[in-house]
């Protein structure tokens, strides 16, 4: 137990389980992440509950030591409603992937954004199924071949992001796992946001996917493949920052800054109450245009949790602390002697 | 005012009746569920007893004036101790040519028929499919109701007569004819019409009094048309019931069940957690609970079944008491969470209201199927206990030891109630808060020595520790896992160990439950075992057949599963044993399994309640039937007037 005011750090979040993922998974460094970040918020360590749901990702709660609910899959957002709106002083936080989130547990994800339940999203994206030995998920690209699709993939993927905003949440970030400073920065983001917040975290699966984020993450070109995302600031990128993106119509375009100089880069707003341009710039394709990474949204809005105890509050404020027999006692009574 | 008491331009001869059954009968517009309410809550409030049967289609609006558009409510009311709607109305009122038509197969010769002639013309007649030859034809003009007293009035008439003053439009005057109606039984049955119009009163608000003071002139109308006519020669006088002493209210079921969610969170004073999703004949309990706001109470409407079961499943790991509330439909969406609350080993009340199934079914109808899939409907060996209502009032004292059980035990719970349980209501004799049973409920709080999957020895129940206590910090969930410690196991020893650990927590639940309700003589040649809402039918078969000098005796189940741990030895001292159920044989099931007796089947499945007469003559058949014998479900079913049972062949 540790006790009230001390300091915590990682290695208080770490518990006496085995982790199990494969060694090499994309999973650990998300982990350590979670680990380093959890110490820093300021909250005491039991006021945290990690939810999941099933896949590798859901193994999440079972190695942060504080309070965890390994539950089932695709469900994780429904019972970390229940656990929000039960304690609202709990820090909720959910582990997930994109079959577990986006696929079986689809529906509660976008309900529980439209209703800016105040929990955190960390949504493992590998673009596979991997717990399940390598199917496509709903974030696999067209053409992919998988165990279930041996003459490749004619599903059309979702792109989290656009699902995240088009339900409402009120934060949205991406990140990459193994961009550990970044990664943590956008967690502390998250934990900071009062409301639903989203992270897309893009995860390399070693056995089943491996290096579906190598353009993402790879020295020599991954300047050229991505953009962060920085508030108030232009949307440059490449290696000496010489690359733009601006809006050409509704169209992101690139601008080569060494030849074409230009004064209208898009300027990051993610305070920004409409999501279009965030839908916009995060539907570049991939490597023909840079993959933003970082905040694409955070807005504030009353939080669901929040908003349901204020009501019970008023009414208990208008009516009185309930009296049973008043309750049972009421309507059309008669007696009989 | 007491209409009753004004100066009488006709004498009539006031009889005394001991009971009376009426059913109100119309359009599904046409506001009858309104019209019984309001007749049952002043027979209520005069005294009676009673008990209600709502039943109305499944479509909100079907086309007026057709067929399946029609919607009944009967009502019996009685200077005595009853325990059914009635078998048969004494009174039949017919809105519309439909409702007659509905309706008439279950009205006696004899019998009263009140019609509303106003709608018996061609273009109401041929949607209640009066046809012949391609021409429409009137029931009240063919004799064919000749062997019936049937009194012929203008509802419509007496309706816009009356509500002339108050500057309505045609459409609206119309729409006070029920109260017309409600009027002429009031008098019939010498009712006060006092509550009707205080309600009539709230109901409208300051801001629609000409509504209000409309529809009070159409009651009174109908209530004087039915003096000065002399419409039915005579009046009848049913006096008050003799009742235990106390203070009463009339009570649905579903009503029951979300006073005692209330009283579940004081009685416990832990807070309660309501997840629901919109389902017939279910989402009454939510309507009614969203407005306990103050009784620490939260409710929450999710976007599907499942997010309601999983919500309900995170607040109970939170430290609320987490309750959902479905149907069988519903129900089976969230069988998967419910194994989760069996692994994890938390509190949760499932609250199923059963309907006609399977699927669909029939969604305003009463069935009691859904029996086994409480039982046994999730993966693997997931053992859960099953409470049973066998009454309306009888839904609160049931909810609350559901409540009682998943505390107590750490486990998900079934409450079983029905559709007929559900919107049906009788009177209340309501407890002393004093009186209602302790709920327990005790959150682990000390660090030392801390395990989560740490039992009581005698319940076998785990610990509850919520989040947000320091030193408690835990992981659960549905991975089978090591007792004590909770850790992640699949050691094949272990997992044998637990899945008998669980099963043995549930089946000690059989010794602290409540007993089986039994009546009659303690041994002879026949017991009827039934459970949930057949109670009523049950005791009123069982009565008359004590009162034929038969020894019949009665045995209720309010503990379904597992059986009572005293249940063998009570059957075991009957020669017969007859189990009238509506399904298929589900408890008969359980019972011939667990106890290795056999039992007469009796099954009726059409979406109503067994009647008295039915299982009386079922009782005296099943006297003459061999001892220790058996019925298969299939072999023995109610019969039905109005059905006859057909298959369909390929190439008929």
């Amino acid at each position: 137990m540790t006790p009230p005011n001390a300091t915590l750090t990682k290695n208080d979040f770490k518990t006496d389980q085995e982790v199990r993922w494969c060694p090499g998974c994309g999973d650990y460094a998300i982990l350590n992440a979670v680990q380093s970040v959890f110490p820093t918020l300021g909250i005491p360590k039991e006021k945290f509950v990690v939810v999941s749901g099933i896949g590798c990702s859901s193994r999440l709660p079972y190695y942060v030591n504080t309070y965890g609910f390994h539950s089932i899959h695709g469900r994780a957002p429904a019972f970390a409603t229940g656990i929000k709106c039960a304690n609202p002083e709990l820090s909720v936080w959910i582990g997930t992937g994109d079959g577990d989130a986006l696929s079986i547990g689809g529906n509660h994800l976008i309900h529980a954004m439209r209703r800016n339940l105040d929990v955190k999203v960390l949504m493992f994206n590998n673009r596979i199924y991997g717990l399940t030995k390598g199917q496509f998920s709903p974030t696999s690209e067209v053409g992919k071949i998988t165990k279930s699709t041996p003459f490749g993939v004619v599903d059309q993927p979702f792109n989290p992001i656009h699902l995240a905003l088009g339900a409402g949440a009120t934060f949205v970030a991406r990140s990459v796992d193994v961009m550990s400073k970044h990664l943590t920065s956008v967690l502390q983001r998250a934990a900071a946001h009062r409301g639903f917040a989203f992270v897309e975290i893009y995860q390399n699966c070693n056995i089943f996917n491996d290096g579906a984020f190598d353009h993402l993450v790879e020295k020599e070109i991954r300047d050229d493949h991505l953009v962060e995302l920085e508030h108030g600031k232009p949307l440059k990128f490449g290696k000496a920052k010489d690359k733009g993106v601006r809006l050409r119509g509704y169209a992101p375009e690139i601008v080569d800054l060494k030849t074409t100089p230009t004064d209208d880069l898009i300027v990051w707003d993610e305070h920004e109450p409409s999501s279009a341009l965030a839908f916009l710039i995060a539907s570049m394709p991939e490597r023909a245009m840079p993959q933003p990474i970082g905040v694409f949204r955070a807005v504030d809005k009353p939080t669901f949790d929040g908003e349901l105890r204020k009501q019970a509050n008023e009414v208990t404020a208008t009516h009185g602390d309930g009296d049973l027999k008043d309750l049972l006692y009421s309507g059309d009574l008669w007696n009989v002697e | 005012m007491d209409v009753g008491n004004h100066g009488s331009p006709v004498h009539h001869d006031r009889k005394t009746l001991d009971q009376v059954v009426i059913r109100f009968a119309g359009d599904s517009g046409d506001g009858m569920q309104i019209t019984g309410n309001e007749f049952t809550k002043t027979s209520a409030i005069f005294g009676n007893d009673l008990a209600t049967l709502p039943d109305f289609p499944a479509e909100i609006r079907a086309p007026a004036g057709t067929l399946p558009g029609v919607s009944g409510f009967q009502i019996r009311f009685a200077a005595k101790d009853i325990h059914t709607p009635g078998d048969e109305p004494d009174v039949l009122v017919a809105m519309n040519p439909a409702a007659l038509k509905v309706n008439l197969p279950d009205i006696r010769a004899g019998r009263t028929i009140v019609v509303n002639t106003a709608t018996f013309v061609d273009k109401e007649l041929e949607k209640a499919l009066y046809m012949k030859d391609g021409k429409a034809f009137n029931p009240l003009d063919d004799h064919s109701l000749d062997s019936y007293r049937v009194i012929r009035v203008d509802l419509n008439k007496l309706a816009i007569e009356s509500t002339k003053p108050f500057g309505l439009t045609p459409k609206e005057s119309l729409r006070c004819k029920n109260f017309v109606a409600l009027g002429m039984m009031y008098w019939l049955y010498h009712r006060p019409i006092e509550h009707t119009e205080k309600w009539l009163r709230e109901y409208f608000g300051p801001k629609k009094q000409q509504l209000a003071d409309a529809n009070i002139a159409a009651l009174r109308a109908g209530y004087h048309y039915a003096e000065t006519t002399d419409l039915f020669h005579e009046q009848f006088e049913i006096p008050p019931a003799p009742m235990r002493r106390g203070t009463y209210r009339n009570v649905m079921g579903n009503q029951a069940v979300g006073l005692a969610l209330a009283a579940a969170a004081k009685l416990s004073k832990t807070p309660v957690f309501f997840a629901g999703y919109p389902i017939t004949p279910a989402s009454d309990i939510l309507h009614q609970i969203s407005r306990y706001k103050n009784y620490g109470l939260l409710t929450f409407q999710a976007e599907d079944e499942i997010a309601a079961v999983c919500a309900a499943l995170g607040a109970s790991f939170a430290g609320s008491i987490g309750v959902t509330a479905s149907s069988g439909p519903g129900i089976a969406l969230k069988t998967e969470a419910i194994g989760l609350a069996v692994m994890t080993e938390l509190p949760l009340l499932v609250i199923d209201v059963q309907r006609g199934g399977p699927s669909t079914g029939l969604p305003t109808k009463t069935e009691q199927a859904d029996l086994l899939q409480c039982v046994f409907g999730r993966n693997s060996e997931a053992p859960t206990p099953v409470v049973a209502a066998s009454s309306p009032a009888d839904c609160f004292a049931r909810t609350l030891e559901a409540v009682r059980i998943a505390v107590k035990y750490m486990t998900p719970v079934y409450l079983l109630t029905d559709g007929y349980l559900a919107n049906g209501s009788e009177p209340w004799c309501l407890p002393e808060i004093q009186d209602l049973p302790k709920i327990d409920v005790h959150f682990q709080s000390n660090p030392e020595g801390f395990k989560p999957y740490a039992r009581d020895p005698k319940t076998l129940a785990r610990v509850w520790a919520k989040p947000g206590t320091p030193g408690l910090e835990h992981r659960i969930g549905g991975i089978e896992k090591r007792d004590g410690t909770g850790n992640i196991s699949y050691d094949p020893d272990n997992h044998d160990s637990m899945v008998r650990l669980r099963t043995r927590k549930i089946a000690g639940i059989a010794h602290d439950c409540t007993p089986p309700l039994v009546d009659g003589p303690s041994e002879g040649p026949l017991v009827v075992l039934g459970w949930g809402s057949t109670l009523g039918s049950i005791t009123g078969a069982v009565e008359s057949a004590q009162a034929k000098g038969l020894k019949v005796a009665r045995c209720h189940l309010q503990q379904v599963w597992p059986l009572p741990a005293t249940l063998g030895g009570i059957l075991s001292k009957y020669e017969r044993i007859l189990i009238p159920e509506m399904n298929l044989g589900q408890l008969w099931r359980l019972v011939r399994s667990e106890l290795a007796v056999d039992a007469y089947s009796f099954t009726k499945v059409q979406g109503r309640p067994f009647t008295t007469s039915e299982l009386l003559r079922k009782i005296e058949e099943v006297l003459k039937m061999p001892a220790h014998g058996s019925a298969h479900p299939l072999e023995s079913k109610a019969q039905s007037g109005l059905l006859q049972e057909t298959t369909e062949t390929v190439g008929g």
